[in-house]
């Protein structure tokens, strides 16, 4: 029997409170902003102004001048470089502070010192630019155009990237029934954790070690990023995360600002800080998401989707961000577009194009969000074309449980599951037949709709994966390190970093089922690369497949050392031993699991002469039975009114069926299922940050840009499947993400669902009151 | 985001207050929309005098014709109860619906009203109710009926060093009705569209206002019409804006409409 499922229950499956609740929710937390040092300098960054523009001069101030230092200033720093080992992929390099040229507003050139942010910020005010403003490219759809500037002055086009698949298409789309074609947008977004960005620079002169304290999600990248932007070796630079506020993404970037600061603090000897403000994660920092599409979808008279045809571009922005590339989210996008469903054909290209913007970066669900989108609606359109309900073409087109395990036909192996079930639970569960009911009788000025998305989510999908992508960063074995201490607790060192993910109580349930330690005697070190095993760190919903089958490794290890000196004490045979609830047994013996590691540490002449050099602690790695990814997935289902005169949409009910694997700690899924969809319904009806002609930012402050607030969220009912992945180590399945990914799918469907019989169909979202009206009017247009 | 340097002035009272805006200091209220301008470095002041804490504007009167409520009274103050509703609620209602709880600990009803954003809701509320602006200045007091008080967006009758000092809100008659409605999209936002309605008869005065128009509030000048359902939101805000066009003016119908409705006069859409 698994010990989470007892009343007891601690381990696998047990519904654990969270051990780092009482740090977070009495506010003790300790974020990079909470900590000053002595000395300690603040910097505000001049900024540009200007989205493209030649920086032809600088002017310091007379006075303090020599607290602004500019690109000539950051003498032996190399710029930020990710490039792609994709073929045709084009090269560039983001520059820490701009030198001869801008490339997007807010794109920082100057870095002004002071004792507080405030004085930097005046320092920063006295600085004088003397900019040539060149034509900037706002518009995606038109960086390419031969007439259009270039960014890069080396390119022949504004693209980072071009990909195309084609797996069988012509032949699949023969026998065509209904061919629809749509055209989809997403948004540029700012992911929006509730802590921005920000950093301390520390150098310490008897170690010779710079110490940079970074809110960040992925320690051992940036140390390797910026040892190499800053010439060191990687011995003299340590990185510390401490409580992160949420990442999402944003955080598993290097930023020039980091360089900076950790250049700053080696050259004048002093703490450097730099915390990001609300107006600069907004104008320079977080952007994502913006996805252009041209989909055809082909089905057979059936229902049977025949073939997927797409067109796709990605607005990348200036720079290609390390350790990601500007090229991930486009090259996702043609891996991943036919989503669950099976298929004969396929063929899509996709441009990664470089515009006058701040670079785009991975934000929970990545390309998912954007591709879960375009495919779900166009599943919708071809039910609508073929007369059949939205769930039956799903039905007709899911891969199905005995085909598991399947690989798809962009060769994407889908580990295990049953997808139709999923969506059979969440029809049910959304009483569709009661909508229809509904919608039957509705009349007034408001109408309602319900609508489907159904995805699956690769997570923690490996080398195989990724040394295609030729990108700065490729994950392999992930480590953890166990060690008994004096007192029988556990010290557990992991290289991924625990911001909202819940590792501190998760991994701790691993352990017990391991090896019996109570969560509360584990304690969890992370985010420090001095302390941790290197990791590629929190991205990618990999942290509870890797570094939880890592850390069941090293427990195991760390348990059958501790079996063999608990038996040599008992005087039993180590193959009798078991370890539970913190001590050894051996029939009718007990020892307690101190009174081995007192013995291993305090009392070493009781320990057997043939006992384990190694003694308590044990480093073990980790990969997947395949590290071709574990594969959750979920069907969302939802209701919303949407009220004819404001365009406003109400979401009046919201079920998600999703199957996490085995669940190591199921009130934790939850948790991240909930969090990823509220950020999805930000995404499907209020996050935008529009760019005017000109290339400026017009959503500079949250008053401008819409997140997502608690009256607008519905009671989203989660409903669970537990099919366990044959691929980790207790079935378990990345789920990180999955909550962002389905929801603007959802959403859309349903207002379309809602006013198809008015003849709107929605294909962009934020879906604002604006756009629908205009549609509405629109519609009206073309009845009249 | 953090603000140019600037002196701020705590006075004693209200004279310390006029004092200080002779001396070209400006005034400060709750500083829930002057914060933020600052922070941006929008607005650079020299300094500011905080008007929040002087005593005389933190008074309450009543009679039975009406209830003064000091300017430095807080969104807060009213939602809670803390000061008297002549309204019998419609006060209360209308506080608790302002920003989010966190602007409205400190956000000002005399703040709100000499900021004179047209989208909020002090602005509709209080000229939907035929309040009046009580103000003193270097020469004296006076008193101003708030539609007099708001002359543009952002903008306000108050003259050089005068302050506003209270609002007199008239205690409503027996059956009076009210409707008041605005359109967010999201909670806390200020409004885009916006209307308020009183009916009541026994003291004669029948008011639909509307707001978020980018001005000062509209006062339909026939409200009667409305009322009776003779002309429709629609068509009397044609009529009030002609050079608005009717697609810029619909969602203010609508919040017309609404509001009509929740004073519970007939299916006014």
């Amino acid at each position: 029997m698994k010990r989470g499922a007892g009343p007891t229950a601690k381990g696998v499956g047990a519904r654990l409170e969270r051990r780092e609740d009482a740090r977070y929710l009495l506010g003790r937390g300790r974020y990079v902003g909470d900590i000053r040092l002595p000395g300690m300098l603040e910097i505000a960054f001049v900024r540009s102004p200007l989205a493209h523009a030649r920086l032809c001069r600088l002017d310091k101030p007379a006075e303090g001048g020599d607290r602004v230092f500019a690109a000539a200033d950051l003498v032996g720093v190399a710029g930020i470089r990710a490039d792609s080992g994709l073929p045709g992929f084009r090269s560039s390099v983001q520059p820490i502070l701009a030198e001869a040229k801008v490339r997007h507003v807010g794109e920082p050139i100057a870095a002004c010192l002071a004792e507080t942010r405030a004085l930097a910020e005046d320092l920063a005010e006295r600085v004088e630019l003397d900019l040539e403003e060149l034509p900037a490219v706002h518009d995606m759809l038109r960086a390419r155009d031969p007439e259009a500037p270039l960014l890069h002055e080396h390119w022949d086009e504004n693209a980072f990237l071009e990909t195309a698949v084609d797996r069988g298409f012509e032949a699949a789309i023969r026998d065509a029934a209904v061919v629809v074609k749509r055209s989809y947008r997403t948004a540029r977004q700012c992911m929006a954790p509730l802590e921005g960005r920000g950093c301390l620079a520390v150098w310490d002169r008897h170690l010779e070690l710079l110490t940079l304290h970074s809110a960040t999600q992925m320690p051992h990248i940036v140390r390797t990023g910026l040892a190499e932007c800053l010439g060191l070796d990687h011995g003299q630079v340590r990185v510390v995360a401490p409580d992160v506020g949420g990442g999402f993404g944003y955080k598993g970037i290097l930023l020039a600002e980091e360089v900076c600061a950790a250049f700053l603090a080696m050259k004048l000897d002093r703490p450097i800080r730099w915390l990001e403000d609300r107006r600069e994660h907004l104008i320079a920092g977080a952007n994502c998401r913006e996805h252009a599409y041209e989909v055809t979808g082909y089905a057979a008279a059936d229902g049977e989707l025949l073939a997927v045809d797409c067109q796709a571009i990605v607005d990348s922005g200036a720079y290609s961000s390390y350790p990601f590339s500007a090229c991930l989210e486009a090259a996702q996008v043609g891996s991943i577009l036919p989503g669950p469903y099976k298929m004969r054909g396929y063929r899509c290209r996709t441009w990664s194009v470089a515009t006058n913007k701040p670079p785009i970066l991975p934000f929970r669900g990545v390309a998912r969000t954007g591709v879960c989108f375009a495919m779900e609606l166009t599943m919708d359109a071809l039910a609508r074309e073929l007369g059949m309900t939205p769930e039956a073409i799903r039905l007709r087109n899911l891969v199905a449980p005995a085909e598991m395990p399947f690989t798809n036909i962009t060769n994407k192996d889908f580990d295990s599951g049953d997808y139709p079930e999923a969506l059979r639970r969440v029809v049910e569960a959304i009483d569709v037949q009661g909508v229809r009911a509904r919608q039957a009788a509705q009349s007034g000025g408001s109408r309602i709709g319900v609508g489907f998305a159904v995805f699956c989510e690769q997570g923690a999908h490996g080398t195989s994966v990724y040394h295609g992508w030729g990108i700065p960063m490729v994950p392999g074995f992930e480590q953890a390190t166990a060690r008994l201490t004096p007192d029988g607790g556990l010290e557990l060192r992991v290289g991924v970093h625990s911001h909202g993910q819940s590792l501190e109580t998760t991994l701790a349930q691993i352990v017990y089922e391991e090896i019996g330690i109570d969560p509360a005697k584990v304690k969890l070190v992370h985010g420090d690369t001095a302390y941790t095993p290197y990791s590629t760190g929190t991205w990618g919903s990999r942290c509870i497949v890797m570094a939880g089958g890592a850390v069941a490794a090293a427990s195991a290890t760390l348990g059958e050392r501790i079996r063999r000196i608990a038996a040599h004490l008992m005087q039993a045979d180590p193959d009798d031993v078991t370890l539970a609830d913190g001590m050894a047994r051996a029939g009718s013996s007990e020892i307690p699991l101190a009174e081995v590691a007192r013995t291993w540490y305090r009392a070493p002449q009781l320990l057997p002469d043939d006992v384990d050099p190694r003694g308590l602690e044990a480093t073990e790695g980790y990969k997947t039975v395949r590290d071709t990814g574990t594969f959750s997935y979920a069907a969302h289902a939802v209701v919303v009114s949407v009220d004819l005169d404001l365009g406003d949409v109400k979401l009046l009910d919201y079920v998600i069926v999703e199957d996490a694997g085995t669940m190591i700690n199921p009130m934790v899924v939850d948790g991240q299922v909930h969090g990823g969809a509220v950020q999805g319904i930000g995404t499907a009806l209020f996050e935008e940050m529009p760019f005017d002609a000109a290339g400026q930012p017009l959503a500079s402050t949250l008053a401008d840009y819409h997140l997502p607030v608690a009256a607008d969220i519905p009671a989203i009912r989660i409903l669970h499947m537990e099919t366990p992945s044959p691929l980790s180590r207790f079935g378990q399945k990345g789920i990180g993400e999955s909550g962002a990914i389905g929801p603007p799918a959802a959403i859309a469907n349903a207002v379309n669902d809602a006013l198809a019989p008015l003849g709107v169909e929605m294909t962009e979202v934020p879906l604002t009151p604006e756009r629908i009206l205009r549609a509405l009017a629109r519609a009206r247009e073309v009845a009249a | 985001m953090k603000p140019a340097p600037f002196d701020y002035l705590a006075v004693d009272d209200l004279a310390g207050a006029t004092a200080a805006l002779a001396d070209g200091a400006k005034p400060m209220g709750g500083n829930q929309s002057l914060g933020p301008m600052l922070n941006l470095r929008l607005a650079r002041p020299a300094a500011l005098v905080d008007l929040s804490l002087v005593p005389e504007l933190r008074t309450v009167e009543e009679s039975a014709e009406w209830v003064r409520l000091g300017a430095a009274i807080t969104h807060a103050e009213i939602e809670d109860g803390e000061v008297p509703d002549p309204t019998g609620g419609w006060l209360r209602a209308a506080a608790a619906n302002i920003a989010y709880r966190a602007v409205r600990n400190r956000g000002t009803l005399g703040g709100s009203l000499a900021h004179a954003d047209p989208a909020a809701d002090w602005v509709i509320v209080m000229t939907g109710l035929c309040a009046t602006a009580l103000l003193a200045g270097p020469s004296g007091t006076r008193r101003v009926p708030l539609e007099d008080f708001l002359t543009g967006p952002f903008a306000t009758g108050l003259r050089d060093g005068e302050i506003l000092t209270a609002v007199e809100i008239p205690r409503p008659g027996a059956g009076a009705r009210w409707g008041y409605w605005k359109y967010m999209r999201q909670v806390g936002e200020f409004a885009k569209a916006s209307a308020a309605v009183l009916v009541d008869r026994e003291r004669g005065r029948l008011r639909c206002t509307v707001g978020a128009l980018g001005r000062q509030p509209l006062v339909l000048a026939e409200p009667e019409a409305l009322l009776a359902a003779e002309v429709t939101p629609r068509e009397a805000l044609a009529q009030a804006l002609p050079g608005r066009s009717p697609a810029d003016l619909a969602l203010h119908a609508t919040a017309l409409a609404r509001a009509l409705a929740e004073a519970g006069i007939g299916d006014a859409a």
